[in-house]
């Protein structure tokens, strides 16, 4: 337990010392914010047809704190392990008796960290510049936040550990996210997008993983079925990190 | 238990090739226990099979009692270890290393004085990346003793390090010794190993050629002595003719005259004998570099 504390903290640290990442990981959702906000108001669609009804940046709120949440997990974490591994960090690691629960461990803590952070700077600028409404349901909206991160650090571990070279890692990532964001639920409106489009978003862990936070976050409640698929994205890909977790 | 390390028939392949062939052998408590090898012999994958970083393909190992093979993580957090072909994350800072290592030992560590013996101290708040070949190496060395292990692994340890820098390495394991911790030295710097191993496995082609003292060494595999002298006199045909002597090597004033055993005397004599009576004769030793040459064919600084 102590290690795991202090490998996270030295992780954390880490994360704050490299500013490249910082840049992505938290402007990128806000640049969304502002562009989706700017383009589109927060005036709810007179049919209630586009946007589930509710105002434009009330809906893309819950989907940019998860945008964040999924670009530590997809873009930050896979180069990160991999290059782990290639540097013989891992391998030093290992050889100090670290195990394999403190690495995955103190990746978790890390996610957490960010995505916290993410979502506090988030609301706190949609709430000055687009007089959003705040969670209906926050006693829902924490658990689904805490399990979106686990599920998606678990898949940002499995592809750290699959993916053979950092760069395959930032190209693999890279690809993952922005498909996932455009298709996902974090672009356009899922009811302006083609059938096509929709079934490659439906695919993808980040639409649900959007719904489970979006949900109790605009009034709908808990969404059983939605944490049902973002719940097995998670444990697959805690078993398949397991299975196929190499430190050299 | 006196026997912290005891191999039997260790082998280990990667694909086709053989890395270790057929290894066995024992190391008693507070030994510094050499292995000294070209590159490519097997060293490094003997060494990590004994720290449950490779798994062999066949062979008995036992290590402080443990099977690295079952018992990885336990052994571990016995052991220190230096290896070759690490890293840290490049921002972590030299006390936020040794802070996280030193987490993982049972008992307090006092990392920040192992941090003033490797002269880290001043160090202590630059980052991974920032420090030289030495620093890091040195880095390594004390996060490999910072669990304070009862047996250290040191991986080439000294290279990278400046010929200062080595002698102090040195003086520090052998204080890693004297706080009776076990270590074992794998290197290819036969200076290093003369003066710092009790006893001395040479490794090639994956097997041990010759295990003993450095000086037992010396005394079975490199019988010859060389007497030097210089001499202005061109031919010295009666100096092949002197008992024990088997070669005379001529280079400009300067003659090597090769032999066994007492050859010194016998020679200083014929000299005299012929009027010669040269200020600067001495014998050179054998060294740790005449065994392996004899026994890998190879001198210590050549790759391959």
């Amino acid at each position: 337990m102590r290690t795991l504390g202090k490998l996270a903290w030295v992780e954390i640290k880490l994360f704050i010392r490299e500013p490249i990442t910082m840049v992505f990981t938290f402007a990128l959702p806000v640049i969304f914010l502002f562009v989706m906000g700017g383009v589109f108001g927060n005036t709810p669609d007179p049919e209630g047809e586009i946007y589930r009804g509710v105002g434009p940046t009330d809906y893309y709120l819950p989907a940019y704190i998860v945008l964040t949440i999924c670009s530590i997990s997809v873009v930050g974490l896979p180069v990160h392990l991999t290059a782990y591994r290639e540097r013989g960090i891992l391998r030093r690691l290992r050889a100090s008796s670290i195990s394999i629960w403190s690495v995955f461990g103190s990746q978790v803590i890390v996610s957490f960290f960010i995505a916290i952070l993410g979502g506090i700077l988030l609301t706190v600028i949609a709430l000055l510049v687009y007089d959003i409404h705040l969670a209906v349901s926050p006693g829902l909206v924490i658990p689904a936040f805490i399990y979106i991160t686990i599920a998606f650090a678990a898949m940002g571990i499995f592809l750290g550990a699959v993916l053979p070279t950092t760069r395959a890692a930032q190209g693999v990532g890279l690809i993952l996210f922005f498909v996932m964001l455009i298709l996902g639920g974090a672009g356009p409106p899922r009811e302006v997008l083609s059938v096509a489009m929709q079934w490659v978003g439906d695919i993808m862990p980040l639409r649900w993983a959007i719904v489970l936070l979006q949900d109790p976050w605009l009034g709908f409640g808990w969404n059983s079925f939605v944490f049902g698929i973002v719940s097995a994205f998670g444990i697959v890909a805690a078993v398949l990190s397991l299975r196929f977790f190499r430190w050299e | 238990m006196n026997t912290v390390i005891k191999v039997e028939n260790l082998r280990k392949t990667y694909g086709a090739t053989v890395a270790v062939d057929d290894i066995s052998f024992a190391v008693n408590k507070g030994e510094i226990f050499g292995i000294l090898g070209p590159n490519g012999a097997g060293k490094t994958t003997t060494v990590e099979c004994l720290q449950a970083l490779r798994r062999p393909d066949s062979g008995r190992i036992r290590v402080l009692g443990l099977d690295p093979r079952t018992e990885a993580q336990a052994l571990r957090r016995r052991i220190g270890s230096q290896l070759q072909e690490s890293a840290l994350p490049d921002r972590i800072k030299v006390w936020e290393a040794l802070d996280l290592f030193a987490s993982l030992s049972p008992g307090e560590s006092d990392w920040q004085e192992l941090m003033k013996q490797w002269g880290l101290y001043e160090k202590r708040k630059s980052s991974f990346s920032s420090l030289s070949g030495g620093q890091r190496q040195r880095l390594f060395v004390a996060l490999a003793l910072v669990n304070n292990p009862e047996l250290v692994f040191l991986d080439e340890m000294t290279t990278g390090l400046d010929p200062a820098a080595r002698r102090v390495a040195w003086d520090l394991i052998r204080t890693i010794r004297e706080h009776g911790a076990t270590v074992i030295l794998v290197t290819h710097f036969m200076d290093e190993a003369e003066h710092l191993c009790d006893r001395v496995a040479i490794v090639d082609k994956g097997r041990i050629v010759a295990l003993d003292s450095p000086q037992g060494l010396i005394t079975t595999y490199a019988t010859q002595v060389k007497v030097i002298f210089s001499t202005d006199r061109a031919e010295l045909p009666w100096l092949e003719k002197v008992p024990n002597v088997q070669r005379v090597v001529k280079r400009g004033p300067r003659i090597e005259v090769e032999g066994s055993g007492p050859v010194l005397a016998l020679v200083a004599a014929s000299l005299v004998e012929h009027g010669i009576t040269p200020s600067d004769l001495r014998m050179e030793q054998p060294s740790l570099e005449d065994v392996f040459l004899k026994l890998t064919g190879r001198s210590s600084g050549e790759r391959g």
